[in-house]
């Protein structure tokens, strides 16, 4: 029982010295006077302002990625004490004492400096010699852009981190599916790519692509496992499930975790709620949860109800009556009923509370007990401040004038009787005797004489409409579209007879509790489905760019100047790397088209083991380098010069495994080879001189004088700041 | 040797299942590999591969023949050949009948595998094959022709692609979205039919009168009706057999129950109408107009009514591109299809022939809409692995293989490419006339069409102060500098004048050129002309409304970084902020301006910023025109460079100049540019309904044509829920039916023959189908301008000949399973039928849908049409 006693504790290590060198390294590169400029620089006025919200703990919403990255930053903020009290309006501004910049930007850093030896450890576990690996991580650890987007509080080094990991573990799991699978180290590895994939999803949804090349190399060896006939059936299917499992499902519940976080995290109101809907704006504390708390669940004949567009575009709004009337005659000749005037208003106003009445009786308070208002039920609304019916006939609308008009009807005894009945459609009810419920129930009103709906066109009516939102009739109406769709979003009982009485009462706050949860399922997708839509305006960037600048490097980005000297950051890689990490890229997809084409003529240039080496280091490098970049030019919005850094990570990758290609295979005599490595000497020499002249620009730590920024000026279409004197 | 082959034939035909390429080993191989049925001992593995992995084989018979055909390739080197041939096709039987009685009996029972081996029941089946084909034919034409005339009078989009056939006939110049093959082809049709090009088009609902308009309705119609015919030989051609070919025919005829209306060109118009706003403007009254506007959308949905119901069935029945887009579609499948088949006999006269037609096709595809360039990637990619394949045979020569590329090469790039280019140069060959199209094209492209003023321009050369200009961007399809009398809305920048481009000419673009510091008139004959010159200082007054260009620190309307660009000031006399500094590109101070050939910039002197277009389209307010700006990054773009256009000066002698006459290439280039700016300039509106890829496949919902209440006469437009859905179905059991098989070889699952032969046509003629339907549909997602409906047509018709393909294959493979029950074969027999008449019943069901009901809408339970309201999203 003791027997372990009997044999001496013995601990065996091995260390890698070279990656601990570049461990330390990475480390001294990202973090030396990680709290520098201690001024918000370039995007950190864009992340902060989410690190300030999460500290508050005050909802918020941005569509530029889903929120694990912003959780991270945020978890630098909580680590160093951040209070949150920091306004984040332009870049350049001092930070106050209360921002602890190290801890803010120490994330960041450390993913920048953790890939260095996880280029090393990549190009080893591909296959490639020492010497290559090293090379490959000196070259991430020396690139210029690498190092300045780590130093800040931004977020793609992290997403650079994650993607390297994904493919990392991927591969040690591939190596040790050799030899033995299912073993705990296998699992690990398998698990750690689907948790290294959702992260990298988490933090932006460019990390999507990298994710489906492993998913898609995956695939492809599973491929050749269901091929491989010396596996049972069940060992086989088991293999599929457990990467399945791993790979799909996993990241999937991984990200799912990540929104659950951040909607924990994010519990009380803040700026954003009006672009959610009433339901979430509901669990949110301080919200509308403060004015919706005990309001009955249910509309009956007599409730006060505020009617929310559903769709809210151009802005949220209510729908919305006052006293003046439409103008008789619009600007361009055309009549009108002259009735009373409807429309959507973007703001909380008693003239947006509405009764809903029965038809066939008078009253306008409810019964006791309430009788319920169902699908399909024909029900009149009565403006609460002036008594008129909602009405619509068959008159152009002012500025739609295919659809109808819209008013609150007035008699003005002309033959134009009132057409104010409108059927209730319950969107998304369960069964066709569904109850008309506050805030759950999604609505439309189907005008009964005329079967047009009532829709919000969105287009702001002129002055004598006071510029609010105008509301139509559609009569042509295709189908479903949000904007004819309504909700309840205030809603009482109304108990006052009589109409004074009544105006007292609409103008009195509703009032108590109860919380009304929705389930976390439901807060996803409509968060998830806002973050995808929201609108952000393209608009030009001083330093914006095309893809097709990235490639050699023709643009670059101011990020940060000294507010006296003329020391300044700049987003700017090592133009040697670069251009050679480019060119690697094109001799590899040549010397691989070559290859294949010889191979399709039984002429095998390489042994079968080198072969499937090159072909998955180009599967996953010059792969990644495709997926990350070639997306790019589909997409609409405005684009920076960061964007292509995770894309040349995997370009770096790929330039050591060409060299030593080279050099093992293209050489052919050992004084070939001697020569070669000579030139590669020479210029990874070039590489390092570069970097260092490129130093001051990188760290900012050094002023430089005009004509020293000048000299640095290599190509025109760099902008470089020089301060007139 | 060839006694051996026919006994084995034999015993293959009691199978009654299509044939597998049998393997190219000896007879004693393939032998064994007959007997390879389950519960048969297995065969070593190794020759089990020899004999999965050989191409089909050639009977020594045919050899003679095909001394041109690639040499057998040593065992086990023909992995990929195999893959390339399914199976063999028409014209390899063709071949065999022609040498020997004994061969062709082989081939064709291979082909057709359920008949006996007798020579008169064969030709009694080809009879019969050809009967079939006939038929089919014959009721497409039939329910295509049907009451062509009807109704006499113009029917929706017919406006628009009537109206541009007679613009070909009468040679002048218009512009549009698509390239001019299919419009050419009606402006053809209705030439040689005797319309004159008289009849204006002007809207839906005109009457005809006299006018010939059968002949154009009849070509649409007869390119409409080969579909079926088409996809019925598609189908045949990739399963071999004539049920699926037959089943595909069905759903094709009996799914596109309901006519579609392709109303994209309806949103062109409006995006056309908002660019002319203003030029009817200036011609007619200001009421008048606007109530013209409003009422025609109106006018549009009454006219709809009008002609739906006399019943019109079909979208093929009018003048319309896409029954010619979707002809050119199928008939690029069908040549692609046949041409793999003949591909054991390479650079054969019927190889030649489907190759070059594939070719012709794709041509024909890509030159009537873009939509085209799908089914050119589709080919492209069978293609690339035809040629992929080939290459790994070590059996041909580098030369051989070279011989492949270059006809590939010629036939699948250098023809198609030389057809398209050739329509481009027929079409700015007849359209030589100046028409409504020439605003949208650069000065140089204008001086080609006789009747623009730029034709044989004679004009000042340089410009001069007090010259009268228009002003043009450089940037294609952006247009001339223009202003109207109607202020920026408020809470756009300052309430000043609006300045925009606008694309047509009209007298509100003329602007005069005068000094900054002075107002007295320089055409006064007194005063001496004074030429501006490269960095002087100008003033631009709008000459209809005498404001100044101006620009000031408020950010533009649209780009929000740019400023604001106003007209500003009475009379000409405004602040410090009209004053422009002109700059000609690469030249020095000092110099004239030419009219024409110079490329300015106008800076602002005291921003600094540069005058230029976004492209952006600016709202209703700006009458749709396109925003300007003043940018204040100086970037040197083509959208802030401008030439002077149209130059008017009493004082200076007009010289005849020699324009720029533009090279063809530049031509084409410049046309495309315009073309792809207008289809992106289909952007769908805020609220409006616009329908999405994903609603298309399920049918989603349908296009109300006219009519919403239950006394209206109303149409509603929905593919026959029945086949759509079974179609889609189909993809998901296709889908999981491939993959099944997919997996079962790579484990390497020892299929019976027959079955092995049903995997195959589902593996590679499905694939095929699949990847069209995937290629015509998917790329849908990734566009941003307006979708409708009709885009889907060409997508489904590749799922249509996908169903038809599977359930034969699925119900086949059944029959098979089935095998020692005596009912087996009517399995098939009788899915097959209930699948024909469920289709044909469903559509009966639906019919009244197409020819309009009267009566309570479906919603209302009392309606007769309320069980087939099987969507809460249908609105009938």
């Amino acid at each position: 029982m003791l027997g372990f006693l009997q044999q001496p504790v013995m601990v065996t290590a091995e260390v890698n010295l070279n990656m601990v060198a570049l461990t330390a390294v990475g480390l001294l590169s990202r973090l030396w006077q990680l709290a520098y400029p201690r001024a918000v620089v370039f995007d950190e006025v864009y992340y902060g302002q989410y690190i300030s919200f999460y500290m508050k703990r005050i909802f918020f919403l941005d569509g530029s990625g889903p929120p694990f990255g912003h959780m991270l930053l945020a978890l630098g903020g909580y680590l160093g004490g951040f209070d949150g009290n920091f306004l984040w309006n332009r870049i350049g501004a001092e930070y106050s004492s209360n921002v602890p910049v190290w801890s803010l930007r120490l994330l960041p850093a450390l993913s920048g400096a953790l890939s260095v030896p996880m280029a090393y450890e990549i190009v080893w576990e591909l296959g490639f010699s020492h010497c290559a690996a090293t090379g490959a991580a000196l070259l991430l650890l020396i690139e210029n852009a690498l190092i300045t987007q780590s130093r800040l509080m931004l977020l793609e080094s992290v997403l650079i981190f994650f993607n390297l990991l994904a493919v990392l573990s991927y591969l040690k799991f591939c190596n040790s599916q050799k030899h033995r699978p299912f073993s705990p180290r296998w699992w690990f590895w398998l698990v750690l790519t689907g948790v290294a994939c959702s992260c990298a999803v988490g933090i932006k949804y460019v990390g999507v692509f990298t994710y489906l090349l492993v998913l898609g190399v995956a695939a492809v060896h599973a491929w050749h496992v269901i091929g491989d006939q010396t596996l049972s059936n069940v060992r086989v299917l088991c293999h599929l499930l457990a990467r399945a499992a791993a790979l799909v499902v996993l990241p999937v519940l991984v990200y799912l975790l990540f929104f659950y976080i951040h909607l924990l995290l994010l519990c009380r109101s803040g700026p954003h709620d009006q672009i959610m809907s009433s339901a979430f704006q509901a669990s949110l504390e301080g919200g509308l949860a403060r004015v919706t708390q005990g309001q009955p669940l249910e509309v009956a004949f007599g409730s006060q109800v505020t009617l929310k567009n559903v769709f809210g575009q151009p802005v949220p709004c209510w729908l919305h009556s006052h006293q003046s009337t439409y103008p008789m005659i619009y600007e361009n000749g055309r009549g009108s009923s002259h009735q009373q005037q409807v429309t959507c208003y973007p703001f909380k106003d008693v003239n947006n509370w509405w009764i809903v009445k029965d038809p066939g009786r008078h009253q306008l308070v409810v019964n006791n007990p309430p009788r319920p208002v169902r699908h399909g039920d024909v029900v009149q609304l009565v403006h609460g401040m002036t008594t008129r019916l909602l009405n619509t006939h068959d008159v152009a609308a002012p500025l739609s004038p295919h659809a109808q008009e819209v008013s609150c009807y007035i008699d003005y005894n002309i033959s134009m009787p009132p057409q104010n009945l409108w059927r209730l459609d319950i969107v998304n009810r369960e069964s066709d005797t569904d109850v008309w419920k506050t805030i759950l129930s999604e609505v439309r009103f189907v005008h009964v004489n005329t079967s047009a709906i009532l829709k919000l066109s969105g287009v702001p009516l002129p002055d004598w409409g006071f510029r609010q939102l105008e509301v139509v009739g559609e009569k042509l109406f295709r189908g479903y579209h949000e904007s004819t769709v309504w909700n309840v979003e205030e809603h009482r009982y109304g108990r006052s007879q009589e109409q004074k009485e009544r105006e007292l009462e609409l103008h009195s706050p509703t009032q108590v509790d109860i919380s009304r949860n929705l389930s976390f399922m439901a807060r996803f997708s409509e968060l998830q489905w806002r973050m995808l839509t929201v609108r952000s305006d393209d608009s030009e960037h001083k330093y914006s760019s095309t893809p097709l600048d990235w490639v050699m490097l023709d643009t670059n980005i101011a990020y940060w100047l000294h507010p006296r000297t003329s020391a300044q950051i700049h987003l700017l890689g090592n133009v040697v790397i670069w251009a050679s990490a480019s060119l690697a890229t094109l001799v590899y997809a040549l010397l691989f088209i070559w290859y294949l084409l010889r191979r399709r003529r039984r002429v095998c240039d390489l042994p079968e083991d080198r072969w499937l080496r090159w072909v998955l280091a180009g599967a996953l490098c010059a792969g990644g380098w495709a997926v990350n970049y070639l997306p790019f030019f589909l997409m609409e919005k405005t684009l920076f010069l960061y964007h292509y850094l995770p894309a040349l990570t995997f370009q770096i990758l790929l330039l050591p495994v060409v060299l030593e290609h080279i050099s093992d295979h293209l050489c052919r005599s050992q004084l070939q080879r001697s020569l070669f490595t000579a030139l590669v000497v020479a210029w990874f020499t070039s590489a390092c001189h570069v970097s260092n002249m490129l130093r001051p620009l990188t760290y900012g730590d050094r002023s430089l004088s005009p004509s020293e920024l000048k000299a640095l000026r290599w190509k025109d279409s760099w902008d470089i700041l020089i301060r007139k004197y | 040797m060839l006694c051996a082959t026919s006994r084995l034939l034999a015993a293959r035909e009691a199978s009654a299942l299509p044939a597998h390429p049998r393997g190219r080993a000896p007879a004693p191989r393939s032998r064994r590999r007959e007997l390879h049925f389950p519960g048969h001992p297995e065969l070593p593995p190794g020759d089990f591969l020899v004999g999965r992995f050989t191409k089909p084989s050639v009977p020594t018979g045919r050899r003679v023949i095909l001394r041109k055909g690639r040499m057998p390739p040593a065992a086990g080197g023909g992995l990929a050949g195999s893959e390339l041939r399914p199976r063999r096709g028409r014209c390899g039987s063709q071949a065999a009948r022609a040498a020997g009685r004994d061969v062709a009996t082989e081939a064709a029972t291979a082909r057709s595998p359920k008949r006996p081996a007798l020579p008169s029941s064969r030709r009694f089946e080809a009879a019969g094959r050809w009967a079939l084909l006939a038929l089919v034919t014959l009721t497409s034409f039939a329910s295509r022709f049907h009451r062509l005339d009807q109704p006499p009078h113009i029917c929706w989009d017919e406006t628009h692609f009537g109206k541009m056939g007679s613009y070909y006939i009468n040679r002048t110049f218009f512009f549009d979205v698509h390239p001019p093959l299919g419009k050419m082809l009606i402006g053809l049709a209705g030439y040689l039919s005797g319309y004159d090009g008289t009849f204006l088009f002007q809207k839906p609902g005109d009457n005809y009168e006299h006018h010939s308009y059968m002949g154009m309705r009849g070509f649409c119609a007869f390119l409409g009706s080969m579909l079926i015919p088409l996809a019925y030989l598609t189908v045949l051609e990739l399963s071999r057999s004539l049920s699926a070919a037959l089943l595909t025919a069905a759903l094709l005829t009996f799914g596109r129950v309901v006519s579609e209306e392709p109303p994209e060109e309806a949103a062109l118009s409006r995006y056309l109408r908002g660019q002319r706003v203003l030029w009817s403007w200036c011609e007619a009254a200001l009421g008048r107009f606007r109530e013209q506007q409003d009422t025609e959308p109106r006018a549009e949905h009454g006219s709809k009514g009008g002609w739906t119901d006399t019943g019109c069935l079909t979208l093929s029945q009018y003048i319309l591109l896409d029954p010619i887009l979707m002809f050119f579609i199928m008939a690029a499948m069908l040549s692609m299809v046949k041409y793999n088949s003949c591909a054991n006999r390479p650079f054969s006269a019927p190889w030649w022939f489907w190759l070059s037609l594939t070719g012709v096709n794709l041509a024909g595809a890509l030159g009537v809409k873009f939509v085209g360039l799908f089914i050119i990637l589709q080919v492209g990619w069978n293609t690339l692995s035809d040629l992929w394949h080939l290459f790994g045979d070590l059996s041909l020569s580098m030369v051989t293989l070279g011989k492949h590329l270059t006809a590939r090469i010629l036939c699948l790039i250098v023809l198609p490419l030389a057809l398209y280019i050739a329509t481009y140069a027929v079409h700015f060959m007849v359209l030589n006339k100046s028409g409504p199209g020439d605003g949208f094209f650069s000065s140089a492209f204008q001086a080609r069409l006789s009747g623009n003023n730029l034709h044989n321009a004679s004009i000042p050369e340089h410009l001069a102060y007090g010259s009268v200009i228009t002003v043009k961007n450089l940037r294609m399809a952006i247009g001339y500098l223009h202003s109207h009398r109607h202020f920026y809305p408020e809470g756009v920048g300052a309430r000043q004048q609006q300045v925009t481009t606008y694309l047509h000419k009209d007298y509100n673009n003329l602007w005069i050129i005068k000094k900054h510091n002075s107002n007295s008139d320089p055409l006064d004959p007194s005063l001496p002309v004074e030429f501006v010159r490269h960095g002087d200082i100008i003033r631009l007054e709008h000459k209809e409304t005498s404001r100044n260009l101006h620009s000031h620190y408020h950010e533009a309307p649209l780009t929000r970084k740019h400023y604001q660009v106003t007209g500003y000031g009475i009379n000409g006399s405004g602040d410090s902020n009209d004053f422009w500094r002109i700059e000609v590109i690469n030249r020095k101070f000092g110099n004239r301006i030419k009219v024409l050939r110079s490329r300015i910039r106008l800076i602002h002197l005291i921003t600094g910023c540069v005058l230029g277009s976004s492209g952006k389209v600016l709202p209703k307010w700006g009458w749709e025109q396109m925003e300007v700006t003043c940018t204040p990054y100086l970037k040197e773009t083509l959208s802030s460079i401008w030439n002077v256009e149209d130059h008017i000066n009493p004082k200076l002698p007009n010289i005849s100049l020699e324009v720029l006459q533009p090279s063809f290439p530049e031509i084409m280039l410049e046309s495309h540019m315009v073309m792809i700016r207008g289809n992106n300039g289909l952007k769908p509106k805020d609220n409006e309904f616009t329908s999405k890829p994903w609603h298309w496949p399920i049918n989603f919902q349908g296009l109300r044509f006219s009519g919403a209440n239950d006394t209206d006469f109303r149409v509603y437009l929905l593919g026959n829920p029945v086949v759509w859905w079974l179609n889609l179905l189909s993809i998901a059991l296709y889908v999981l039916s491939a993959s099944v098989f997919a997996v079962a070889v790579q484990r390497g699952a020892h299929l019976p023959v027959e079955v092995e032969g049903l995997s195959q046509v589902l593996l590679r003629g499905g694939g095929q189908l699949l990847f069209g339907w995937m290629m015509h549909y998917f790329p849908f997602f990734l566009m941003g301008r307006v979708l409708y409906f009709h885009h889907y047509f060409p997508a489904m018709l590749f799922s249509s000949m996908l169903t038809g393909l599977l359930w034969d294959t699925l119900l086949r493979l059944c029959a098979w399973s089935l095998a020692s029950y005596p009912l087996a074969r009517c399995v098939h027999v009788l899915g097959i039928l209930s699948l024909l008449l469920g289709t044909a019943y469903s559509f009966y069901l639906f019919h009244p849908l197409a020819y309009g009901m009267v009566g309570p809408l479906a919603q209302d339970p009392r309606s007769p049409m309320a069980g087939l309201r099987w969507l809460e999203s249908w609105d009938f």
